[in-house]
């Protein structure tokens, strides 16, 4: 269960909003390298528990470590700030958001080179290139303001950042829920292609379960901040056998699909 | 006594086209702004070359020409004690817009940390601030002035200070509300997950974005200090006598009204309604121009 093979171990996740418990008690593992799934509805509390992995929450309880260092506390000091940054990077859901409509495309790569790598000038725009690169943009894009580019293209945008800090891990959360179909199909390539190359661990936050079966290995489904179900991708998605996993999958639309049979199974759940 | 900026709602693509102070192009805002604009551009003008634009040196008494109405001498005719009017009309603009600046310069200044620090620290900090910010609330500005000139001696120096301390919780509350809902957008979030720092956040990145709402309310507020600190000198409280201040020489003015003369205390006036109004309309626009970008 823990030890030097597993990237990120998370035990008993715990946090709440007033009276609200958003994440009862999460446990789970990544492999190194690996990708896993955590889906469930809104409110289930996988977006909590990624924000709690990369900082922007605080646990009530449980722990969080990545490669051993334990990160459920806040950082003490810049060097363990820096240091935990490049053990896990997040790619926001919406990437009208989540770029600083100031900074253009390159600065903004730039940026994240220049705080956690001490590198030449040079050495730093060559480096900012094959980021770009590897997330397939070029010269004219790094050059532009992210209110020039396409939602897809922004996304990229964000997937290059968030690689440049050369993260063990990498949080997508509904990364790619934002963008187009077509446009999702491509990124979701990408993110295949950045895994193989890189070698980096995924963590797919989604509730899109075409998404989980195309680009995870192991799903783990949430429901009301607790974990019913986890296990390897194909089993789970093939062969669910929690009721809450099954009116997941039966509300996916599909040839013959019957709206009506989702919504009574959804009310018979509770 | 002031209006704060609505922020719009966030909303996706909000942040597309928000950039810099370019709120302060003119073009293509429609001809109330551009008339703003180049009121206030032609004041602070007039402010700057005080000395070379008047005929008359402003605190030359002349007894022997005492209200003299308008002529060809004296365009905007003489005051009681036969001084020039349009010549302390436009040494009255130093005074009406230095005072103003101080109050609108350090109120933003204080303002904007305190309502920042409110905004990103939050918890404790942020109740305390926010608890000292509604307590200045409840202090009247135009009584903490009165208070000041009581400790400091009247003078340009009281009613400033009071100014400053009455619309610092202003700016605060404004920003802390806009700068929460900027700290909450996923590219701010973004930046904290890169491993900045808060400051270097708020300094770089929150503070720009922020910037130009600022600015629009600080416009406003130009207007409003304008009116309080002119209001404190008809009260005799604020810059004394000779010093041509437009307040002032309204005061001074209102005797001549019985004596049939408008001008002394009218021509005062109309410059302060001009410049308030004028602020008011920059300020209004600048404030349109960004909710209209933000959607």
């Amino acid at each position: 269960m823990t030890g030097a093979t597993e990237e990120l171990v998370v035990q008993r996740l715990r946090k709440r909003y007033g009276d609200h418990t958003a994440v009862k008690d999460v446990s789970f593992t990544l492999p190194p390298g690996s990708s896993l799934g955590i889906v469930g509805e809104s409110g289930s509390g996988k977006t909590t528990t990624v924000r709690m992995l990369v900082g922007l929450e605080r646990p009530d309880g449980g722990t969080i470590r990545i490669g051993g260092r334990d990160r459920s506390a806040p950082a003490r000091g810049r060097a363990e700030r820096l240091a935990r940054a490049r053990e896990i990077q997040m790619v926001f859901q919406d990437p009208y958001l989540s770029l600083d409509p100031r900074v253009t495309v390159g600065q903004c790569v730039e940026e994240v080179l220049r705080l956690h790598f001490p590198m030449e000038t040079t050495a730093r725009r060559e480096r900012v290139a094959e980021l770009l690169d590897q997330v397939g943009l070029g010269e004219r894009e790094a050059a532009a303001l992210p209110g020039k580019l396409s939602g897809g293209q922004r996304q990229r945008v964000a997937i290059a950042r968030a690689l440049a800090a050369e993260p063990r891990v990498l949080v997508l959360d509904e990364a790619v829920a934002a963008l187009d179909v077509s446009i999702q199909a491509q990124v979701l390539e990408l993110l295949g292609t950045i895994r193989r190359e890189v070698g980096i661990g995924f963590l797919f936050v989604t509730h899109d379960l075409a998404v989980v079966r195309h680009i995870t290995d192991e799903v783990m489904v949430l429901r009301e901040g607790q974990v019913v179900e986890a296990g390897p991708t194909a089993g789970i998605l093939d062969a669910p056998h929690h009721p809450y996993t099954r009116l997941l999958l039966s509300s996916v639309p599909r040839r013959g699909w019957n709206p009506g049979d989702a919504a009574a199974a959804r009310r018979s759940l509770g | 006594m002031t209006t704060t900026v609505s922020p719009a709602p966030p909303s996706s693509g909000a942040l597309r086209r928000r950039r810099g102070l370019g709120g302060l192009r003119v073009l293509g805002q429609g001809p109330l702004f551009t008339a703003g604009v180049v009121v206030l551009a032609v004041l602070v003008l007039i402010a700057v070359l005080a000395p070379v634009l008047a005929p008359y040196d402003p605190d030359v008494l002349d007894l022997s020409a005492s209200l003299t109405g308008t002529s060809g001498d004296h365009l905007l005719g003489t005051d009681q004690s036969g001084r020039d009017i349009l010549s302390r009309l436009i040494h009255g603009a130093r005074t009406g817009l230095l005072g103003p600046l101080l109050v609108v310069g350090v109120s933003t200044l204080l303002g904007t940390l305190i309502g920042m620090v409110a905004a990103w620290r939050g918890g404790w900090a942020d109740a305390l601030l926010s608890r000292s910010m509604d307590l200045a609330f409840a202090i009247p500005g135009l009584l903490l002035a009165i208070l000041l000139v009581a400790v400091l001696g009247s003078g340009m120096a009281a009613p400033v200070i009071a100014m400053a301390v009455a619309y610092t919780p202003y700016v605060g509350r404004l920003v802390r509300g806009i700068a929460r809902q900027e700290k909450a957008r996923a590219y701010i979030e973004s930046y904290r997950v890169q491993g900045w720092s808060g400051w270097t956040i708020c300094l770089r990145h929150l503070l720009p974005n922020i910037a130009p709402t600022v600015f629009a309310q600080s416009a406003m507020n130009f207007g409003y200090v304008l009116m309080d600190l002119a209001a404190l000198s008809f009260l005799g409280f604020g810059v004394q006598p000779p010093t041509a201040d437009w307040g002032a020489m309204i005061n001074e003015g209102q005797s001549a009204i019985q004596q049939g003369a408008m001008l002394p205390a009218l021509a005062p006036s109309a410059c302060i309604v001009l410049a308030v109004v004028a602020f008011g309309i920059v300020g209004e626009g600048l404030a349109d121009r960004i909710a209209k970008r933000e959607r």
